[in-house]
């Protein structure tokens, strides 16, 4: 059967706006919602990374001295939910997502468009609130996982607002999550089979999976807690008897997978550069779509690593380690595989496979000190201190941003029919890897000899360590520049593309860049090998 | 390099899912070729690996029976995660370099999809690793009292009526402290109180004499605080509304820090306290001039 959209009812061209105005309307072109997603995503970038500057500034000394402690407080919790529900997640799910699912399963759109444009334009308004929670009596300032009693007793407008934008984003998140595996599983154009879907797919029907599972146990929780803060209730409140663990499991029940929301589609993104650009068929297709479910069941089953010192018996704290670790298995089969692909190839060096390259060497890093951290004994001394400050950003920033920055090199052509400028690529790669590992590498270091996280002053014995983890913040904040130059130089009179200067072979690529309205002038093409390159025909030439 | 033929060549089926096979086959081709520069690679990893394990030490003082143990555990993970995060490293640069397209090239590369028996052994040899790391820890953390029935003496306490939630009990036997180091810490923004029951008197400093058990029952007044002393590395959070059990065993005379490590409010930063280990006789001098008489009715 074949699923066609009626043009009619998608896309309205009379009533919709066209040129640059179409970004600011209600648009259900899934082309357009990704870009929504990424600029919207991208500003919020500039404010959580203008955050993190504050924080590395008022820790380049020891004392408590650039800004006040309370705001200190409201600006890492406001750094951390920003960067993880406003940039990470709405881009690496909802910007790519929506971009490159529809072309990768031979659609013209989403499943569901208005859901898609309801979704994203959940993003703003909630965003928005909480940055001005700041202006009313503070923001929330319990840190992005908002532990009860802290979050019930400091200033509640703060916290009620953050609850409310957290719940709105993960409504967004849950109605994007609907419409990937609608997307994926009913709108595959005919003759495509689920084994033949580019890996982006499938890193992108886990993450989706995940987003069902476990959004909804946050969204119950972050009620609880708002019941707790505004009707005195005593869910999680031990002066009327409320459990402060049990809020702690809820809330790592979707925290926890939130890390594979945020990595998993990293893991498709790059799973789409590296064949490419290496000239090679992804290495060991199967086993990548079976890793990639592996992490999905692991993932709902680790939460309690992050809560070793919280009241956790003895098993459990077994259990937790032991799940965790496992979780290295498939994910070192993913790097494996990765560098298998490149090995052998014809490489192009240019700032797409240097930001791939970047993130596998981050990421193995990462990846090594969170095995360490799900052992009990070990996490022990270090949970919560920069250790776990280090780790996550290895994970999150050396990852996942990495492959952010990487997959605008790379579909950057596609979506303005403009090239970027390399030179200025190659120079954003190098400040921003020099920059990450001085900022994050000596935190290690940090947390292991004593230095616990949000915290605004300090043993001054560590003044000259952070002063060098500044340094590289300072550095991090630098490398957006010549991004921005680059974009705003390239959009205007960047070298012209064509439709495929990759000379990739999966179907984004097998129309016109920028594509037409409806993806493509005609039938979408059948795609059965989108790693297929070096066999000696490939018939998409 | 000979292991480009073995990553390079199609999967020749399912009988030679042979993992040993594998691997003696892995080693045998290489030997066999010569192929010296990757076992020499290799050996210079594992090498480097072990010389900064053994010779870089990036934590601090031992200060309890702890931390030699923890240490080790550490030293163990330091290693094998130098060795993976080198290897690999060093793969992807090599890859960047050796396969790099020249000017002059144009056409793909190989089309090889994958390698089943390769990618089998890269499957089950971290499986091994980690579940390796996984026992070991395990053992760790049994030595370091973690998996021992938690208990804390202590008179005005009946052990089956209160729940106790987590934390490291340090015995090796069932041995109990002795009841003058049996204390109530209590936490609160922001500061730590520490109660000597048995002296009747509550001090802001903790002091401990060296080399015996001390056994604290640890309870927030507020929000969730964590008592860490890093010297010892041990961490346990003190909740409000469930008691929770710390027992450590200092080994060194000094002064270290108690830090909270759980955020707690604007001054979280500042929330520290001192942990004064200090000779027994030491200790009997601190504690019986700070002893309060019995009140008599």
């Amino acid at each position: 059967m074949t699923i066609s959209i009626d043009p009619q009812k998608t896309n309205n061209e009379s009533l919709q706006p066209k040129g640059w105005l179409r970004y600011f309307s209600f648009s259900l072109d899934h082309k357009v919602i990704g870009i929504q997603y990424l600029v919207c995503g991208f500003l919020f970038y500039l404010i959580g990374g203008t955050l993190a500057s504050a924080i590395r500034i008022e820790l380049a000394s020891p004392m408590s001295d650039f800004m006040p402690r309370d705001v200190y407080n409201q600006v890492l919790t406001l750094h951390g939910t920003i960067m993880i529900f406003l940039w990470i997640v709405p881009v690496v799910n909802g910007a790519f997502g929506n971009y490159l699912i529809p072309f990768y399963v031979g659609a013209r759109d989403m499943a569901f468009p208005r859901l898609n444009a309801v979704a994203f334009w959940l993003i703003p308004p909630s965003g928005l609130m909480l940055v001005a929670s700041y202006f009313v009596e503070g923001a929330a300032q319990a840190g992005w996982t908002a532990y009860p009693p802290l979050s019930i007793t400091t200033p509640q407008s703060g916290q009620i607002i953050w609850i409310l934008s957290v719940l709105l984003l993960g409504g967004s998140s849950i109605f994007g999550g609907i419409n990937f595996i609608a997307t994926i599983i009913k709108l595959r154009r005919p003759g495509l089979k689920l084994m033949q879907l580019p890996m982006y797919c499938w890193a992108m029907l886990g993450t989706s999976l995940l987003v069902v599972l476990s959004t909804p146990v946050l969204a119950g929780t972050l009620i609880l807690l708002s019941f707790d803060i505004i009707a005195n209730t005593g869910f999680f409140n031990p002066v009327l008897g409320g459990n402060v663990v049990v809020y702690q499991h809820l809330f790592w029940f979707y925290s926890h997978p939130a890390v594979y929301i945020m990595v998993l589609p990293a893991f498709g993104l790059v799973s789409e550069i590296l064949p490419v650009h290496a000239r090679k068929p992804l290495f060991g297709y199967t086993t990548m779509v079976f890793s990639i479910m592996g992490i999905v069941v692991l993932g709902l089953v680790v939460w309690a690593h992050h809560m070793f010192t919280s009241g956790t018996p003895p098993w459990m704290r077994l259990f937790f380690t032991i799940a965790t670790a496992f979780i290295a298995v498939p994910t070192g089969i993913k790097f494996f595989n990765w560098v298998a692909t490149l090995w052998g190839g014809k490489i192009s060096i240019n700032s797409a496979m240097l930001f791939s390259c970047g993130f596998i060497i981050n990421f193995v890093f990462g990846g090594i000190t969170g095995v360490a951290l799900a052992q009990v004994p070990f996490d022990i001394h270090v949970h919560d201190t920069y250790f776990v400050v280090a780790h996550f950003h290895y994970i999150v920033y050396g990852g996942t941003v990495f492959i952010i920055f990487s997959s605008i090199y790379h579909w950057f052509p596609k979506v303005t029919g403009k090239m970027l400028n390399e030179k200025l690529g190659i120079l954003h790669f190098i400040i921003t890897f020099i920059g990450f590992n001085l900022c994050f590498a000596p935190q290690h270091w940090l947390g292991l000899n004593g230095m616990p996280r949000r915290v605004a002053e300090y043993d001054p014995q560590f003044q000259f360590v952070n002063q060098i983890s500044s340094l590289g913040a300072l550095l991090m904040a630098i490398s957006t520049i010549p991004f921005l130059i680059n974009v705003f130089l390239s959009v205007r009179n960047g070298k012209s593309a064509g439709d495929n200067p990759w000379n990739a072979l999966t179907p984004e690529w097998l129309t016109s860049s920028p594509p037409p309205v409806e993806n493509w002038e005609g039938e979408a093409p059948l795609v059965e090998e989108p790693y297929g390159y070096g066999k000696e025909i490939s018939e998409q030439k | 390099m000979n292991l480009n033929v073995f990553l390079l060549t199609k999967d020749a089926g399912l009988e030679k899912l042979n993992i040993l096979g594998i691997l003696i086959q892995i080693i045998r081709d290489q030997l066999l070729n010569k192929n010296i520069y990757l076992i020499l690679i290799i050996s210079l990893v594992f090498a480097i690996s072990f010389w900064i394990g053994f010779n870089v030490n990036l934590l601090p003082v031992e200060a309890s029976i702890n931390a030699p143990i923890y240490d080790e555990l550490f030293k163990i993970l330091f290693i094998i995660g130098l060795i993976i995060f080198i290897g690999m490293t060093i793969a992807v640069i090599y890859s960047l370099f050796k396969f790099r397209k020249r000017n002059d090239q144009i056409g793909d590369g190989i089309a090889l999809e994958g390698n089943l028996s390769l990618e089998i052994v890269w499957t089950i040899i971290p499986s091994i690793i980690v579940l390796l790391i996984g026992l070991y820890s395990y053992n760790i953390y049994d030595r370091m009292g973690g998996m021992k029935e938690l208990n804390h003496n202590h008179e005005m306490m009946s052990s089956n009526t209160e729940k106790i939630w987590a934390g490291i009990s340090q015995t090796s036997d069932n041995e109990i402290a002795i009841d003058n180091l049996s204390i109530e810490v209590s936490a609160m923004q922001f500061a730590f109180l520490f109660n000597y029951p048995k002296g009747n008197f509550i001090s802001g400093e903790l002091h401990v004499p060296v080399d015996q058990k001390v056994s604290m029952k640890m309870e927030s007044k507020d929000v969730i605080h964590a008592f860490w002393v890093p010297e010892f590395r041990i961490k346990q959070d003190i909740i409000p509304g469930q008691p929770t059990i710390l027992n450590f065993t200092p080994t060194k005379v000094g002064k270290y820090p108690i830090i909270c490590a759980e955020l707690c409010g604007p001054y979280h930063g500042g929330m520290r306290a001192s942990i004064i280990v200090e000779e027994e006789s030491d200790y009997n001098e601190w504690f019986n001039k700070n002893k309060k008489p019995e009140v008599n009715l």
